[in-house]
């Protein structure tokens, strides 16, 4: 396994009741309740966080996007890569965002991950994502346009990157006389691509046929969702005539250690809960505008969004597969479990979640990195082990 | 009862579904976000006079969603074909919320087919400073309910708005409103500038408790036609075709007798 710490920057002292007033953080929260001097201090000592996680040996960390939300502060994830770039020496560093269809100028996005993988001489990973749903009611962008925005944006990007400038582009939502970007990605041909998502079937596709062989990332989903997406990315590849390999599949899991199991839970639970109760909580017309989905996709979703608004418990998110707490022993037995079933040979820990201080994200990223990683570094998922020895 | 028929129109490679009922001057409806496809009693009482054609939109309902419909000029360019298709002349176009920009958006390009206009709380025109609610934030039910003035008329289009067996269509239509209103939402920076080509004969019916697209938007249509006949009704929402018939209808009729015809 190779891991990728990942970080998501909630504004941690959103108030515990606002859900009394508001139905959500994101989009119609009032921002009156961003405090800049507690934000200062925040992004700082994530940005230090993230930073101990390249001197502990994490092969990557990882920033995101969203916008107007308590959520996630990074809606420019490339200026916190930016911020890292110097900083961090050895890790890779993934942006796991860039929401391509928001943008009126997707070439933005190129020269932006051109700098970074210059600067950082190839540490640069290049996420491309569609955006959640509500981006696009933060930035007018129309939904029904995402998919064919999305991947109109991909192709003047990875071309820009790759095709001798200057040449034209002609596309329906993008359409340019001069592509010339300077500079170009110092990995050749291109930085690697990961392309984040909740599973959707268009997008597993997409990412998976020969000619991209995308790394994919299952964010933030049920396990039984994890199984059938991999399972999917896998029957993909095979459709398009080659084997998928487990470093194309990476799991995006909350993760806790502590000495004990006992100990891991009573730390964690009151930052999990805060996480999925309160950072998560969003109407299903903000998550699924009409068109974010096709037609046959979106009553599936719905269908399985359904319990959005419920209050959800940690052991509730234990037993799905959504957070993995407990000692150093019981992490590494799960993350095996999971990697023989889901095959992924890629983990993003997020080691820091919701309200979870300081003192207790840096022990938790110690203990995952000293007694987690090093047992699992070498491990394969069941499948390619026995390949390996034959 | 004068009753209707429905067929099919296959136009630009889609099939749009068509009532059509009555006979006389030819009056085409052009129906608004919720979809179209229910002939209506305000529709059976105009028939009695008119001969009415209420097309489901492309996108909408029983009809096609063409590659092509990537926005509002689409669609009226889609029906001043239908109508040159239909041959018909001397049109008196009837058109409510989107509908009414549909039919806002087709007087502006090509008026030549039409004797009179009928904007039914319209969308299309963005007034400054006058919110409007963002219906893409509202769920099926809540929208349904807010159509409406009368609370038990929304307690009742809420009870229909959450029947799944309306789903599909449901958010076939959703689909097709974001399509080609999500952005600028609900107007056309062109219509804004060159409405004021439409020199028709024009009736602006707006609900005075609209709490849809507010009657302030109403403003923005006088501005640019002044000639507009403005009839504002009181205790009314979005829909006052369905919440009062009985003095739309007998409005509609007033006007078009008086417009001419």
């Amino acid at each position: 396994m190779k891991f990728f710490f990942f970080h998501l920057m909630p504004y941690a002292h959103l108030d515990p009741d606002y859900d009394k007033t508001y139905a959500t953080d994101w989009l119609l929260y009032p921002n009156s309740n961003y405090d800049p001097l507690k934000g200062a201090e925040l992004y700082n000592r994530y940005l230090d966080e993230i930073e101990y996680a390249d001197t502990l040996g994490f092969d990557g960390v990882c920033v995101n996007e969203h916008h107007q939300t308590a959520y996630g502060l990074m809606p420019t994830p490339g200026v916190l890569a930016g911020a890292l770039s110097r900083r961090t020496k050895t890790a890779k560093i993934a942006v796991l965002g860039r929401a391509l269809p928001l943008l009126n100028n997707p070439l933005t996005v190129a020269e932006e991950y051109a700098i970074l993988d210059n600067i950082t001489r190839g540490r640069l990973i290049a996420g491309f994502v569609r955006g959640i749903g509500v981006e696009y009611h933060a930035s007018g962008v129309n939904p029904t346009e995402s998919h064919d925005r999305f991947h109109e944006a991909h192709d003047l990007i990875l071309r820009a990157w790759i095709q001798p400038g200057p040449f034209p582009f002609e596309g329906k939502y993008y359409h340019f006389d001069y592509v010339n970007i300077w500079p170009r990605p110092y990995q050749q041909p291109h930085p690697p691509v990961w392309i984040p998502s909740q599973g959707s079937s268009e997008t597993i596709r997409w990412a998976s046929t020969k000619e991209r062989r995308y790394v994919y990332l299952q964010t933030f989903s049920p396990v039984t969702a994890l199984f059938r997406y991999m399972d999917m990315y896998r029957e993909e590849a095979r459709k398009s005539g080659y084997e998928a390999s487990p470093d194309q599949l990476g799991w995006s899991i909350t993760t806790y250690v502590a000495k004990t199991d006992e100990q891991a839970l009573k730390e964690a639970k009151p930052h999990i809960e805060f996480f999925v109760n309160k950072f998560l909580r969003m109407p299903m017309e903000m998550l699924l505008p009409p068109g974010y989905l096709s037609l046959s996709s979106m009553k599936g979703v719905a269908a399985a969004k359904a319990g959005l608004g419920r209050q959800r418990t940690m052991d509730e998110l234990i037993e799905q597969g959504q957070f993995i707490c407990g000692s150093p022993e019981t992490v590494r037995r799960r993350l095996g479990e999971y990697q023989d079933r889901a095959g992924f040979n890629l983990v993003l820990p997020n080691l820091h979640f919701g309200t979870l201080p300081g003192d207790l994200t840096r022990r938790n990223t110690e203990l995952f990195a000293r007694e987690v990683m090093p047992a699992l570094r070498d491990r394969l998922p069941a499948g390619a082990r026995e390949k390996a020895r034959a | 009862m004068a009753g209707h028929t429905e067929t099919k129109h296959t136009l630009h490679g889609c099939s749009i579904h068509i009532m059509r009922g009555g006979s006389g001057a030819p009056l085409v409806y052009l129906h608004g976000s919720g979809g179209g496809g229910l002939w209506l009693p305000w529709m059976e009482d105009l028939a009695r006079q008119f001969r009415v054609i209420v097309p489901e939109h492309p996108g909408f309902g029983r009809s096609d969603t063409p590659e092509w419909l990537d926005g509002i000029h689409d669609v009226a360019l889609f029906y001043l074909e239908f109508l040159a298709a239909e041959n018909l002349t001397g049109v008196h176009l009837v058109g409510g919320s989107l509908g009414g920009w549909i039919a806002a958006e087709i007087a502006m390009l090509d008026a030549s087919r039409l004797k009179t206009l009928t904007l039914i709380g319209p969308a299309g025109i963005h007034v400054p400073g006058v919110r409007k609610p963002d219906l893409f934030l509202w769920s099926a039910e809540v929208l349904a309910r807010r159509l409406f003035h009368d609370k038990a008329m929304g307690d009742e289009a809420a009870k229909r708005a959450v029947d799944p067996a309306g789903d599909d269509v449901r958010m076939k239509n959703i689909y097709t409103v974001a399509r080609l209103a999500w952005h600028p939402r609900f107007y056309d920076p062109l219509l804004m500038k060159w409405l004021n080509r439409v020199k028709l004969p024009t009736l602006i019916v707006w609900g005075r408790e609209d709490r849809v697209l507010p009657v302030a938007l109403a403003q923005g249509f006088v501005e640019r036609l002044p000639q507009a006949e403005i009839e504002i009704v009181p205790d009314c929402g979005h829909l006052p075709q369905l919440e009062k018939k009985d003095i739309f209808v007998e409005r509609v009729r007033r006007f078009i007798a008086g417009s001419g015809r």
